[in-house]
Parts: structure tokens; sequence; C-alpha cells
């Protein structure tokens, strides 16, 4: 089982991919956790379930993320920082 | 009465922060607990509005609403506010007595997070455990005796839109002024440790999860379906603007035979003079001319606020953001650009919602290129004046079409305006679009209705402001000094105006403007469409304004050559003009450097695309 378990960024995933959240990017960039810090006030955490429910009509970019309860759009490049796990 | 009275100045009574995240149903908590009893105003020299309220209850409270913040961590103008009120750091806000501090059941990990966070700071506070009307019904159950213990604060539980558990809210936020400080607990100092700390007190005092939220999802299913989506989105707007142009005309008929009426009352009343002159001309044309708008820009604002209220402006945005970035802006400046139709200060004002600086300026810069409805009135007189009334092809009238073509020439101009900007003058990284998407709700009618209030109050009240005081100063222009006897042309000739008519119309004589046309836009600064009443004074027409518009269009149309009107159109795309706008972008930029780049590069535009449209239209048609 662990062996087919991986490890992928939220930031390349399609609508119709649901995991859990394992993690975010560990940075050194202030700017980067600065993010971080401001992408778990609006509600991402660790273990929390995701589900990429929509993406932007125009050009798959900004995804809307179901996460826990919540429903939050975000662009893909600040997708990439979090790092998820297909369920 | 006292919006520009300083808070601190408001009351001496025991002051309640209200704080939350967004979406949490703040306002509507507050709107049920202080109704019609709230003001709102600004923070003099900052942006940011404040909404404050009494609550009568056995002590009388002042309740202060504080934009919404995911922390105390400010990322934008809005929760700086927050945070510097909170901390007691504010330089007007005294520290407030007690925090009524709102969570969402549905969301209780969320929200406690920052709760947490709040009861650090020390001050007395109180928890509105609340639901929305929708939250309501998916049955979550919470202990709230056993929320109260772990958080050691006061937990109250209200459905804010059925106005449950405001009585037990008041008489708890009259206990908390006289309560000492929370007792101290160690929730951890930064996000994670408190991220951690409130999840397990969620799910300690989770007794029911409820049936979860499907409505929503099927709903976003449609409304941001890649195909469906975008067709709904552009469907409302589209329903918007024919609402706001077909809607409005029988109260705005009304309103102008109202005027109409007054206006004859005064003539038969009083005998002709300066006193007439004064009220009809002066008064009642001028801030007249600008009160007819009211319902249509109500109707806008019924459409925002509706949108706004139900959650689905966010997925507008959401479905905006791509095209907006495609020019350096993100979704959420969609929001302000979409009021600018409107009337370009309520636009102006809504970019305070965005976060980044160079995003919001550069929003504020392009507001007055989206056509508001100051320009209709000039747009129709021009165009039944010069463009035959005939169909196209499949039904389409040319009129129509002119039209439309001079709103996409806006939003065409806004949109590189907002390229170049972002390249020059508000160059920097764009902020990017990270946006909760809220649950769906039906429209709160309370919330839409004191927003409509409101809106209709500022308008009302700027009209009775600025743009009486500019049309009484224009007004004494117009009329003095007095035509000499045996004058040959119209006393206005003669006046300020006519003068400094003459030595504008050195400066537009390249795109084929005449004195009166130069002289008509001096007039235009108050109010756009005051040029329409400006251009049938200077020819020499008298009457109701009905009377003026349907004489104009005749006599425009042999005073003027084709160019010169299409030139006058293309002048109007742009139209740097209206002190309201330029006052108000004066305030929200803190400067005048920014108004003053506004009217110049509009100026270069508008001056440019009526030498173009001039130069060539004369040349083809010579």
């Amino acid at each position: 089982m662990s062996s087919t378990i991986q490890t992928v960024s939220l930031g390349n995933c399609k609508p119709g991919f649901s995991g859990t959240i394992e993690g975010f990017t560990t940075s050194t960039d202030r700017e980067t956790n600065g993010r971080i810090d401001q992408m778990r006030e609006m509600g991402f955490a660790e273990g929390l379930s995701v589900e990429v429910l929509h993406q932007n009509p125009f050009g798959k970019d900004p995804i809307a993320v179901r996460v826990g309860v919540m429903t939050i759009a975000l662009r893909r490049k600040e997708a990439t920082l979090v790092q998820v796990q297909a369920t | 009465m006292n919006e520009r009275q300083s808070p601190a100045g408001v009351s001496s009574q025991p002051v309640v922060a209200v704080v939350g995240n967004p979406n949490c149903g703040k306002s509507a908590l507050f709107n049920a607990l202080t109704g019609l009893r709230q003001k709102v105003a600004n923070y003099p020299g900052a942006t940011v509005e404040r909404r404050s309220g009494e609550l009568s209850s056995s002590t009388n409270l002042t309740l202060v609403d504080l934009p919404g913040a995911y922390s105390l961590t400010a990322r934008s103008m809005d929760e700086e506010v927050t945070r510097q009120v909170v901390t007691g750091t504010h330089d007007i806000e005294a520290k407030p007595e007690v925090i009524l501090s709102v969570l969402d059941a549905t969301n209780l990990a969320q929200h406690l997070r920052f709760v947490l966070e709040l009861r650090e700071l020390g001050t007395p506070m109180v928890v509105a455990l609340n639901m929305s009307d929708l939250a309501a019904r998916e049955r979550i159950t919470i202990d709230v005796d056993l929320l109260s213990r772990k958080l050691g604060l006061p937990v109250v539980e209200t459905v804010a839109v059925r106005k449950k558990g405001l009585d037990t809210l008041k008489e708890e936020l009259v206990k908390a002024i006289l309560a000492p400080p929370p007792a101290k607990m160690d929730f951890g100092t930064n996000v994670k440790d408190r991220q951690k700390a409130a999840r397990k007190i969620a799910t300690a005092a989770t007794i029911s999860e409820g049936i979860g939220h499907r409505t929503t999802r099927q709903l976003d299913a449609v409304l941001l379906n890649a195909i469906a989506g975008p067709i709904i989105l552009f469907g409302i707007l589209f329903l918007m603007f024919q609402a706001v142009f077909s809607w409005a005309e029988t109260p705005t008929g009304l309103l102008e035979a109202g005027i109409g009426l007054t206006q004859s009352f005064f003539v038969d009343a009083l005998p002709s003079g300066l006193l007439l002159s004064f009220l009809n001309d002066g008064i009642l044309a001028g801030v007249g001319a600008v009160v007819v708008f009211l319902p249509q820009i109500l109707i806008l604002f019924l459409f925002i606020l509706v949108l706004e209220s139900t959650g689905y402006m966010a997925r507008a945005a959401f479905i905006m953001d791509r095209l907006m970035a495609s020019v350096g802006l993100n979704g959420r400046a969609f929001i302000p650009l979409l009021s600018s139709f409107a009337c370009a200060v309520p636009g102006i004002m809504a970019a305070r919602s965005i976060a980044n600086e160079r995003d919001r300026l550069t929003t504020i810069l392009i507001a007055p290129l989206m056509t508001c409805s100051a320009r209709l009135p000039v747009y129709t007189v021009i165009i039944s004046a010069f463009i035959p009334n005939q169909v196209v092809t499949g039904g389409i009238g040319l009129q129509g079409l002119v039209m439309f073509t001079l709103y996409i020439a806006g939003i065409l101009a806004a949109l590189v305006v907002a390229a170049v900007l972002k390249r020059t003058v508000a160059k920097g990284q764009a902020d990017t679009f990270l946006l909760e998407l809220p649950k769906y709700q039906s429209p709160n009618i309370r919330f839409v209705l004191i927003g409509l209030y409101e809106r209709a109050r500022v308008f009302l009240r700027r009209a009775g402001t600025i743009i009486l005081v500019s049309t009484v100063i224009l007004w004494l222009l117009a009329i003095y000094p007095t035509a000499p006897i045996g004058a040959t042309e119209p006393d206005i000739a003669y006046s300020f105006v006519g003068i400094i008519g003459s030595a504008l119309e050195v400066v537009f004589a390249p795109i084929g403007f005449n004195w009166e046309i130069s002289v008509a836009l001096v007039p235009g600064m108050a109010a756009r469409e005051v040029a329409v009443a400006a251009l049938g004074t200077v020819y020499s027409l008298s009457g109701s304004e009905e009377m003026i518009e349907a004489g104009l269009v005749s006599v425009l149309n042999s005073a003027w050559s084709l160019p010169t009107a299409l030139s006058f159109l293309a002048w109007f795309i742009f139209a740097p003009q209206c002190l309201s706008t330029i006052a108000v972008t004066r305030r929200e930029t803190g400067g005048w450097k920014w108004p003053a780049f506004m009217v110049a590069y509009l100026f270069v535009l508008a001056y440019g695309a009526s030498f173009v449209t001039y130069q060539v239209a004369s040349y083809l048609l010579s």
C-alpha cells in the first residue's frame, strides 16, 4: 500500500482530485512563508480533506478547492505550496 | 448627520468591537442588533468605513462593526484598521471595552483560531456562535457549555436572520464591560499551534457534524461550470444593464416631471429675475439633472447588493480573474469596476477591498473609463441627432450599436490603460488571487435594504453639497457680467463662461469643438450630464429639460458637422471631468498627485481620441 501513496502538489491537480493535506512547502523565503501563514489563516491545515472542484473556464487557473467545509479560490502558483496526498 | 464627526466624539458609551472572519455572518448579526440605528462614516484620513450603531439594553452600548479579518496580521487596509482598533493603537478609535467575536457555527475550527488569537489581547470577550439561515438547516449541534469552558469565555448561540439569541447576547455584553480580562490559557503563539488547538476544541465541542452544505456544491456545479458559468455571468450582467436602463425609465420620468413642475411653479409664482434664474437655471437644472439618476443608481446597487449578499460576487471574481490577470490585476478588481458603470464614486470606494496598494491604485485610475450613467444623456442626445435610426442587420439598430460600441470602447481602453499602468507607474508584483467562496445564502433583505438606503442617502447628500455648490458657482459665472445693451450674441457669450469658452476654443479647435461645446465642458465638470443642459442654455433654448433635449437634437443637427459630433462622442468615452470623481480619488489616494495624474491622462486620451476621430472623419467626408 504505502508504495502507491504519493505526495503531489495541489497546484498540479485537476478538477475531480480529492485527497488530504500533508503539509506545506518548506521555505526560507519570507514572502513564501507569509503566504503560507495567510493560507493557514484562511483555512488550509494539515490533515484536512481537499478536493479540486473547479478551474477557471478561460485558462484553468485559478482553481476552486474545497478545504474541510470551506471553498477557497486560489491561483495555481499558490496552490503549489500545498502538498497533498490522493485518497 | 454626524458622519464627519470624529468617531471618538460620537459617544462616551462603552464600545463593543464586532470582530470576525469574512463570511462569518458578522454583518448580519450587526444589522440584527442595531437595525437602522447605525451610522456609516469614514475614519478621517483613512479610507475605511466606520460602521457603528447603538444597542439599547439595560446599559446603552455603541457597537462598532470592524472589517472582516482572518487574523491580526493585516493584509489589506481593511484588516489593518481591525488590527489597530482591537490592539488599541488606532489614532482615533479608542480601544474597545469589549470584543464581540463572531463565529460561523458551520466552520468552527477555522473561526476558533482567530478567537484564540484575539483572547491573547486581554480584552473582555463575548463569543457569538452564529448560524446563517442555511447553516441552521444543516442540523449542526455544538455543545455551547463545553465550548465556553474550553475557551474560558462566554458563548452565546445566535441565528442573526431570525433574531434568535440576541437578548442573551446583549446581557452578556453588558456583563462583560465590568468583567476581568480572560484568564491566561496557553494555546500557542503561532498560526500552526493555534490552528491545532482550535481544531481540538472544535472536535470536542461538536456533537453532530450536520449534513454538509450540499446546496452550495450543487449550485457551484452549474454556476462555475466551464461552459455554463461564463454564460450565466454575462447573462446576469446583461440583465443588470437592461434593468438599469429600462426599469429606471418610469421613476426617472417622474422625477424629471416633478422637477419640471417645480420649475413651472416658480415661473408662475416668482417675478422673472435673478431669484427665479437662480432657483430654476441654477439649482433645479443643475442639482435636478443629477438627482434624476437616483433610480438608475439604486437599481444597479440593488443588483450588486443582492449578488454580494447571496455569495455570487466571489464567484464572479473567480470567473473574471483570468481576464483581469492578463492586464496585471486580479479578480477582486472586477467588483469595483462593475459598480463604476453606475457611478465611478462608489466604484472607487469599493476598491478598498483590494489588498495590494498598486492594484488598488490601478483600479481607481481606470474606474472613470467604465461608462457611468451620467454619460448616458450625453450619448443619447448626440446619437439621436446624428446617427440615423436605421436597422443594420437582424433587428439590431444602428443607434443601439453605436451606444454599445461606446461602452465597449470604454472597457477596452480601461484594460489597455491598466496594462500600461501596471508596467509603469503602478509597477510591481501583482497581488495574487486568494478568496473564500462563501456558502450561498438567500439574499438578506435587511442587508440589501440598509445598503440601498445608505447609498441613496450618500448620493443625495453629495447632490446637496458638492454639486449644489459647483452649480451655483457656474450659474454665477454664466450670468455675469451681463450683456451690453444692443448685444448681438446671446447673453451668455459676454459672461465669464463665454469668455472662458472663447479662450478654450483655441485649445479645442483642432478636435472640432466650437466655443459653445468648449463652454459646455466647463459646467460638465460638476457632473457630465450637465453638459447637455449647458449646451441647451448656450444654444439659447428655454423650457423644461424634456423640451431642451427634443429641441437640442434638431439644433445640434444643423449647428454641428458630423465629424464634430463623432469627436464629441469620442471625448465623452474618456471625459476627464466630473469633480466628484476627482474629489473621491483625492480622498482615497490621500493627496492631489493621483487625481492630477488621472485628469491628465484622461485629458490626453480624450483629446487624442477626439483629434483622430475628427481629422479622420473630416478627411473621409470631404
